[in-house]
């Protein structure tokens, strides 16, 4: 993988996200090892991206919920094109829909298989790309132990 | 048809006339002079003069990364020396052709009379040597200061900068879910070369087999080069009118049978519920509430193809065939040949003819209907064309008639 001067070993470069207090809790929960959402307290939905109001109940009591990590590939695509410096292809990008609740998903790369390897349906777990000097911790999947 | 026939205001609007610059590769012009050659061309093609016009409507205005607007609301508002009642140009509209259904709303409202639309791009001009990177967010560099917000956060971290590669896992789901195969898919890529070469504004001429589409390098599975449209330079306009100034215009004016910019659901890249469609279908299923003639009518589909899966995702969702069946539709690619039951981006499209960025194919239905194709005009004068643009999130879709 190219490495950036400002990143760790075999930390490849990434455009990081602008953080914000709404976002927070997505980027940087990975620095204790947990995934973690919006969750609504009045009836229990998780958010995402994150809002300032649920969408199921409408209420603004929402909180930050760590869940398992454990997710499922909704479909992949094997980037083959070199787009910009950083990750070196071939490598995955994917839609993955957390266990948790079924419109729980967010887009992430696939990580430690053969890219042609990984299949629709297939169970993966979260495992963090570590960004410790830009304060971010990427969600990214392995497949699941 | 369910809506009241006097709540489809954009029948009050007609296309009146349609232009074009040059179109190429790399044209190393001032974009803006692109931009005012395409709306003196359609002005023009109208009848009209710049006098006339008094409504200015464009995607997406003075905004994005380099190469993307070729000019807004205000370059040609000056450049021209109008005087106008109306004017809007935005890049949050539901898909580029958003500026024509304004237009056509702006008009049967009684705003303004003529309205001046355009897109205009020279990204491939931009793009010079350094390639897509070089007009990408962050210009392609390491820097570490440029930040992603909005909804390129949950992308570009992820070192998915181009939607190719979020397209591409729309058309893996397609293809898991229904069956599809590349070489249906490819039909869409082989059709608009042969189109392109009867186009001769067209940028990719040379011949394309299935073999050649197969063998070209992979972009992002399942999509490879030939799925991906061709930046360019050029610029598109074309006239909207009033349908009580028809008198005044050079010839019979294309009729608005109905317009649709839905998008049901949430409006994302990768939360839409439906991955392997888009919303396109929402706009699909708008449009035929708003009209009495049915996708069997349809003599020629002028459908977005930035990358050949969002065809696919239009043409189920224009009903054009069954939800999952696109792949069997295009089978072969004889039915959407030019003299296929539906011909499909008769001008080559962007895949073969560049990114106009959706206004090639409303300028395209036109040509076809106006009979102005030359070598590449569907036969049988055909009264019925639809143009559809936007992909992902956002869709557009027009159905326009004959208006003689
Ligand atoms: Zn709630």
């Amino acid at each position: 993988m190219a490495k950036s001067k400002e990143a760790a070993p075999d930390i490849p470069f990434r455009i990081m996200p602008a953080l914000t207090d709404l976002n927070a809790h997505f980027w940087q929960g990975g620095r204790d090892g947990e995934l973690r959402f919006q969750r609504c307290k009045g009836c229990g939905y998780y958010l995402h991206p994150p809002s300032v109001i649920c969408p199921k109940c409408w209420s603004k009591d929402i909180g930050i919920e760590a869940v398992s990590g454990r997710a499922e590939v909704l479909t992949f695509s094997v980037n083959v094109q070199n787009w910009m410096p950083g990750l070196e292809p071939p490598f995955v990008l994917a839609i993955v829909r957390c266990l948790e609740q079924d419109d729980l998903r967010l887009t992430t790369n696939i990580v430690n298989i053969d890219p042609y390897e990984v299949t629709i349906g297939m169970a993966v777990q979260v495992v963090f790309e570590p960004h410790v000097d830009q304060e971010v911790w990427l969600p990214l999947f392995e497949p699941a132990k | 048809m369910s809506e009241a026939t006097d709540l489809i205001g954009e029948r009050r609007a007609v296309i009146s006339g349609v232009g074009q610059s040059d179109i190429g590769r790399r044209l190393f012009r001032d974009p803006l002079e692109l931009t005012i050659d395409a709306c003196l061309a359609a002005i023009e093609d109208a009848g009209l003069t710049t006098a006339d016009i008094d409504g200015l409507s464009t995607y997406p205005g003075a905004t994005g990364p380099n190469g993307f607007s070729g000019g807004g609301i205000t370059d040609v508002h000056d450049a021209l020396r109008l005087n106008v009642n109306w004017f809007t140009g935005g890049l949050e509209y539901p898909g580029q052709l958003g500026a024509v259904i304004n237009a056509c709303l702006a008009v049967s409202a009684g705003l303004c009379k003529h309205v001046l639309v355009w897109r205009s791009v020279y990204e491939g001009s931009a793009q010079g040597s350094g390639g897509r990177a070089a007009v990408m967010p962050g210009g392609g560099s390491t820097t570490t200061s440029f930040k992603a917000s909005g909804f390129m956060q949950w992308l570009l971290p992820f070192s998915a900068p181009s939607a190719a590669t979020w397209i591409a896992m729309y058309a893996q789901r397609h293809f898991h879910e229904y069956g599809t195969t590349r070489e249906q898919l490819g039909q869409i890529a082989v059709n608009s070369r042969k189109n392109a070469a009867l186009n001769p504004k067209g940028i990719y001429r040379d011949p394309m087999s299935l073999d050649d589409y197969l063998a070209a390098r992979m972009i992002s599975t399942p999509l490879c080069l030939y799925d991906c449209d061709v930046p360019c330079d050029g610029g598109t306009a074309v006239i909207v009118s009033r349908v009580d100034t028809i008198p005044d215009l050079r010839k019979p004016p294309i009729k608005v049978e109905a317009v649709a910019a839905a998008t049901h659901g949430r409006p994302s890249w990768d939360q839409y519920d439906d991955l392997a469609s888009m919303p396109a279908q929402d706009a699909g299923k708008e449009l035929w509430k708003r009209t009495d003639l049915k996708p069997s009518d349809v003599d020629c589909a002028q459908m977005y193809d930035g990358f050949s899966f969002i065809t696919v995702a239009w043409l189920e969702g224009m009903g054009f065939c069954k939800k999952g069946e696109a792949g069997p539709f295009l089978e072969g690619g004889q039915r959407i040949a030019l003299d296929g039951e539906l011909p499909l981006n008769t001008n080559g499209g962007q895949l073969s003819s560049g990114r106009l960025h959706g206004f090639g194919f409303i300028h395209e239905a036109c040509v076809q209907l106006w009979g102005e194709g030359g070598d590449r005009q569907v036969p049988n004068n055909p009264e019925v064309a639809v143009a559809c643009s936007g992909g992902g999130p956002m869709a557009s879709t027009l159905l326009l008639t004959q208006g003689r």
